[in-house]
Parts: C-alpha cells; structure tokens; sequence
C-alpha cells in the first residue's frame, strides 16, 4: 500500500527560530509510517496579516499555499495557531469567490495540527511507561484550544509518552504573543507572559510545553533561560529516541 | 479625547505599575469568573439558552423599529412619557429640560452606562442640577471625580482602604475600612438625598415591547427608591434594548445575572410599568423614558449589528487577559474591555479611539463567555480591516508589514533574505533597531537543514 503523502507545512518561525522543532516533526511524522513530502516554496500561511487587518495580504499569501499544497493526501502543521488560520479563516476569507471557496474547503478539511493527527496512531507511538519521564505543564495555545478545538489531543500524547501533566492554573489563558500585537502592545504582552510564567512555574512541572510556536517564543522571551520551555513535538521526540 | 497606539501604550504602562489596582482587578475578575461559572452550571442547559438568547437579540435588532414601536405604543397606554434622543446632546437636553421645567435642582441617580455614555452628569452640573449616584460604587467614582473602570462594578479598581479615604473626606468624620461600616456610611448619608431629590434618574435593561415595561436590575436597593421615591423618574435607555416579549425577556433575564456576578436573578429586579396608579401609595407621578439612539442605528444592517445584541454584562471583560491587565481607565471610555475595544469606536469615533481594536490578542475567551455569543474577535478584526484600508495606523508600522507580506509571496527572495540575514549577524543588528524583545534567528533555517543530508531518510 503507497503511503500517506504527509506535506509538511513548517510554519516560518520554525524554520527561522525553531528548526529542531521542524527535524522532530518529520521524525515522528516518518515513525508513523507517513511518507514525508517538504513543498520548498511554502513560507507562511498569512495569519500575521490577516490578524492585523491586511486582508489583501493575507488572501495572496492564501492563495499561493492553496496551489502549494493541494496534492497532499494530508498537511500536518506544527502550529495550532496556523492550522487554525488555514483550516477555519481560509474558507472565510474566499467567501465570495466559489472556484477558490471549493479549493480552500478542501485544503482545510485534509488539514491537521500535528498532535491531532498524531492522535491517530497512538498504538505506533512512544508508549513509554506511565510517568517513567518528567513532569510537564501544557500551555493551550487560544488558536488551538478555541478555534480547533484540540485540548485532549497534546495531553494524550504525552501521557503515552511517558510525561506526567501538572496542569497549571488557567491554562488556556492567552500567553501575550497574539501575533503583531507583540509589536504593538510590548509591555502588555510582556506582562501576560510573566502570568502566563508564573503560573506554569507554580504547577511544579519542570517543563512548560506548547503546540505552537509562537507562544514557544513569547514565553522563551520571558524566561531568561530560567524556565525550560518547548515544543510539544521535540519532548515526543524525546521520548521517541529513548525508545 | 484621542487613544491611539502611543496613548494606550502609556495608559499600559501607569497601570502595570500599579499594583494596588492589579491586584483589585485580578481579585474581583477571578470572584466574577468563578461565580459566573458555577451559576451557568447550575442551569439544565445553558449552551442552549445562550443559543436562545443570540437568536432572540438577532431577530429583535432585525425588526427594531417594529419593536420599539410597539414598545412605544404600549409604554404610552401605561401612561410612560416616551422621548427619542438622536445623540448624546439630545438626550441631555430632554432630561434637563424635564427637570428645569418643575424647578428641580437635585436628582438622585442609580448607575447607568448610558448615562456614562452620554456624559449626563456633566451636563446636568452645567444646568445647575446636582446629580448624586446612589449605588455604592458609582457614588464612590463620582466622590473620586473618576469614571467608572468596569461596566457592572465601577469601582472595582479602588481597595477598600481608598474609599474609607473618600468617604471620611466626604463625610468630615473618619470612616472605618471595613465593608460592612463602608456600606452604613453610604446607606446613612445617601438617605437625605433620597428623600429631599424630585426626580430619580436610572438606564433600564430591558424593555418589555408587549406590555411598555422597563426592567431595572440592580442589587442595592438604591434602584427601588431611585423610582419611587422622587415624583419623577426618567429612564435613559439604548434603543437596542428592546425585547417582544415577557417568554424572551425571561431567557434574557435568566443569563444576565449569571453571567455578571454569578447571581440566579440580582437582588432586585424591578418591572416598572408606567408611574403609580390613582389611589396607589407608592411610586412616582410620573414617568419618562428617553431612548437613545446615539449612532446605533446607523449600523444596523451592517457587519457590526450583532455588537448592539450586548447586553452589558461584563463577563468579556472579566476573562479578558488585556482588560484583566490594564483596567477599565486604559481604554478612555465607559465601555471598555473586549465589548469596549468595539463598542467605544463605533460609539465615539473610529479615527479617535484607534489603539482600541489593537488591544487584543483576539484569544477568543470574551467569545467562549459572552450569554449572546458575541462574536468580538471578528468584529475586532473588520475594525483593524478598516483601519488599514483608512490609513489610520503609523505607517513605518503599515508600511513594515506590506513589505513582509509582499517578500512572503516570493519564496526565492525570502529564502535569499533568509540567509543574507544570518550571514549579517543574524538578528543582533535588527536588535539595535527593534523597539521590543526579538528572538535570535536559528543558524540554519528548516530550509536548509531540508536540503541537508541530515533529514534523509
């Protein structure tokens, strides 16, 4: 039987500030028997525009990903935030124009966050002893908790992983990236991500994980190496290695 | 009055420092929160009555007019004086009028956004009338000279050792910080003003179309007396207020409190259906009630409509990581907080309040709580749209994201910039020039760790 073709959307600030997070991805896509395809000319999926008001921008950028990707049998993206963009705001954004409705409806519905589409081959994955690894507080990330739904998904994994959750307080409260708003709103977004730190600090896990990459960053900014902070796809990777 | 990005950055800043103020906001936001979640738990349904209520407030404002005007009709019969205030000055003026009219120079009040909205008490002091709020904390806001920071509790942002402070200076004798003596000082010198003003002033929550009646929730008491006491009560209310009947006036009434304070039903709720009767003891002689339309109208049939199903109960703002940071003073406006960020632009000016649509992360939790389902994160959304589109932002800003956008659409070049840019330095120059904490770029981009032979299989 062909494998499933997997495209990899990496998202830009993977492959400009996390690309470890991008090799872990593909190693955990790849243990789950997908065959691997990068479509090299992708770059981002729009968000950042669309979220603050350039629309026209965004629907380029929309359009360009759309013909990008529309031979994969799935897309997994390792961002919540992005697959969000993709697979709810996509569709939105074409409306009023059928041909592309039709295409960005189908891109949407073989898209997948990464945990999620994980979440189907829990048999295949590190089932590590429960709690033989450390303890981890998830941060949900809003996109990912809100507009996809996925809460279970990144928690299920890890448990099967071997990790234990200590859920921090208010885990879904928004870590203060919001896309621009970093840039517009500096000391606000600081001082969110200080809660969003303490917080995670005062759940006892020694590591904070996320499913996107740019709360990753906006609690990395915070935390002045102090805390150990990562993506959900390099401690499963982790645990892979150790197998 | 001007907030745009620099403003509100200020705004920010004052009220991080202060940590008095954090704490009071995180304190009662949490007590909100909490009891708002408890008390929607303790309904069979609530998902589907917040279904209910959204299809009620959607169907109501798609026929206004015809509802307001059966309101008007039936609030005449009762014997309600009904005015219709296009703007703010208009409303105003009516109530001044009102009062001038019956040589009445004091007028107690019970809090109202509306009033707030329409800067009443200004105007009335302008006129010579005093006005004196009765509910304890927009009495100890109008003591403080400050407007109210948080729709249903405008004086959350004060501790209580800062009111023992007004009230002692108010009151010429020192008053203990303890609640339970806070509240006797209020009961006690407010009790003169209730019984000396000729006219009581209040907003209204609802109005009953079917039988003209004005709903008036409140949890002090100080409503009751406000309405019956004084000869004369004049409501101030929103035309969005309306609803057809007492079956969706109970689906309203029954997630309003819930969703505010975590009450079942507040602790009064009064159900004010013209002035007293012949022969009737109690109530006022007469009563007037002015709808204001103040821009609500005009977006109607717009993609803002769904703003005016709010019903103003201040659970968005309770959840809201920016408002719960920032306080209600930060956003200039009796509105404030998610509902604000869109409300306030709408009500007092696109161009004037531009920093508000950005003060927002658009996390989606005002979405995930609000009784109407609300949809602020799109709306806040189609503001930012607009924005750009009317050039309303700082263009070294724009003009930085059209460039990003436009070199995201060309691949080679973003990968070519890509490595020019970790041959330069990497992000340490940008650093130099970027006003906010930028992370370092990796050696290599995924790109080219791809292309490597690391990732072959």
């Amino acid at each position: 039987m062909a494998k499933t073709k997997v495209y990899l959307f990496t998202t830009c600030m993977v492959d400009q500030v996390y690309p470890q997070v991008g090799v872990a991805v593909v190693r955990l896509l790849r243990k789950v028997g997908a065959e691997v395809i990068y479509p090299a000319d992708q770059v981002c999926c729009g968000q950042p525009f669309f979220n603050s008001g350039f629309t026209k921008e965004a629907k380029n950028l929309a359009e360009q990903n759309i013909d990008l990707l529309q031979d994969a049998d799935a897309v997994v993206i390792p961002s919540g935030s992005c697959t969000a963009m993709i697979r709810v705001e996509y569709p939105k954004l074409f409306a009023q124009q059928p041909a592309l409705l039709e295409k960005a409806k189908q891109l949407a519905a073989k898209t997948y966050e990464l945990t999620e589409f994980l979440n189907n081959f829990l048999e295949i994955l590190p089932l590590s002893e429960p709690n033989s690894r450390g303890a981890v507080t998830y941060h949900d990330s809003c996109h990912m908790c809100r507009h996809l739904k996925l809460r279970d998904e990144p928690r299920t994994l890890l448990q099967s992983s071997g990790f234990s959750i200590q859920e921090m307080e208010q885990s879904d409260r928004c870590c203060g990236f919001g896309g621009v708003f970093f840039t517009r709103m500096p000391e606000l977004s600081h001082a969110m991500a200080q809660q969003k730190l303490n917080r995670a600090t005062e759940s006892g896990a020694e590591v904070v994980v996320t499913a996107d990459p740019g709360c990753l960053m906006r609690m990395q900014l915070d935390s002045d190496g102090k805390q150990t902070i990562k993506h959900i796809a390099e401690l499963l990777d982790e645990a892979l290695r150790c197998e | 009055m001007r907030v745009d990005l620099p403003t509100f950055r200020a705004h920010t800043r004052a009220a991080l420092a202060d940590q008095l103020l954090q704490q009071s906001i995180e304190n009662a936001s949490g007590n909100f929160s909490d009891g708002r979640e408890k008390a929607l738990g303790d309904l069979p349904d609530s998902e589907a009555l917040r279904d209910q209520l959204k299809l009620i407030r959607a169907a109501t404002l798609a026929n206004l007019t015809e509802h307001l005007e059966e309101f008007e009709r039936n609030a005449t019969a009762a014997g309600v004086v009904v005015h219709w205030a296009q703007d703010a000055s208009e409303a105003c003026e009516i109530v001044i009028a009102l009062a001038k009219e019956r040589g009445i120079s004091q007028v107690v009040k019970t809090k109202s956004m509306v009033s707030e909205e329409i800067q009443l008490n200004s105007a009335l002091e302008g006129a010579g009338i005093r006005p004196v709020e009765t509910d304890l904390g927009e009495w100890i806001v109008q003591l403080a000279a400050e407007p109210p920071s948080h729709i249903i509790a405008p004086a959350v942002h004060k501790t209580k050792e800062q009111v023992a402070d007004l009230f002692s200076d108010e009151l010429g004798r020192s008053v203990e910080a303890d609640i339970a003596a806070l509240t006797a000082a209020a009961r006690d010198a407010l009790r003169g003003d209730f019984l000396s003003a000729q006219m009581g002033i209040t907003g209204g929550n609802i109005l009953v179309a079917e039988s003209g009646t004005l709903v008036l929730v409140t949890n002090e008491g100080n409503g009751r007396m406000v309405t019956s006491l004084p000869p004369v009560h004049v409501a101030v209310v929103g035309i969005e207020k309306v609803v057809p009947s007492w079956e969706q006036a109970e689906v309203w009434l029954s997630l309003l409190s819930r969703s505010a304070t975590g009450q079942p039903l507040s602790i009064y709720t009064n159900l004010i259906t013209g002035p007293a009767r012949p022969g009737e003891l109690d109530g006022p002689q007469e009563v007037h009630l002015v709808l204001l339309d103040n821009q609500r109208s005009s977006y109607l049939g717009t993609q803002f409509e769904e703003m005016f199903g709010c019903i103003r109960c201040g659970a968005c703002l309770n959840v809201c990581p920016v408002y719960t940071k920032v306080g209600g003073h930060a956003y200039r406006s009796p509105y404030s907080g998610p509902m604000g960020a869109v409300l306030t632009p709408l009500l007092f000016g696109k161009g004037q309040f531009s920093a508000l649509p950005q003060a927002s992360t658009l996390c989606g939790a005002c979405l995930d709580v609000c009784p109407v389902r609300i949809d602020l994160p799109r709306m806040l959304l189609q503001l930012r749209e607009e924005q750009v589109e009317a050039g309303r932002l700082p263009w070294l800003g724009v003009w930085v994201e059209r460039a990003a956008a436009w070199v995201m659409t060309k691949p080679k070049l973003y990968r070519m910039l890509s490595l020019l840019a970790r041959k330069f330095g990497g992000t340490r120059l940008a650093k130099l020039f970027i006003p906010f904490p930028i992370p370092e770029i990796s050696q290599q981009t995924f790109h080219q760790l791809w292309k490597s032979r690391e990732l072959e299989e």
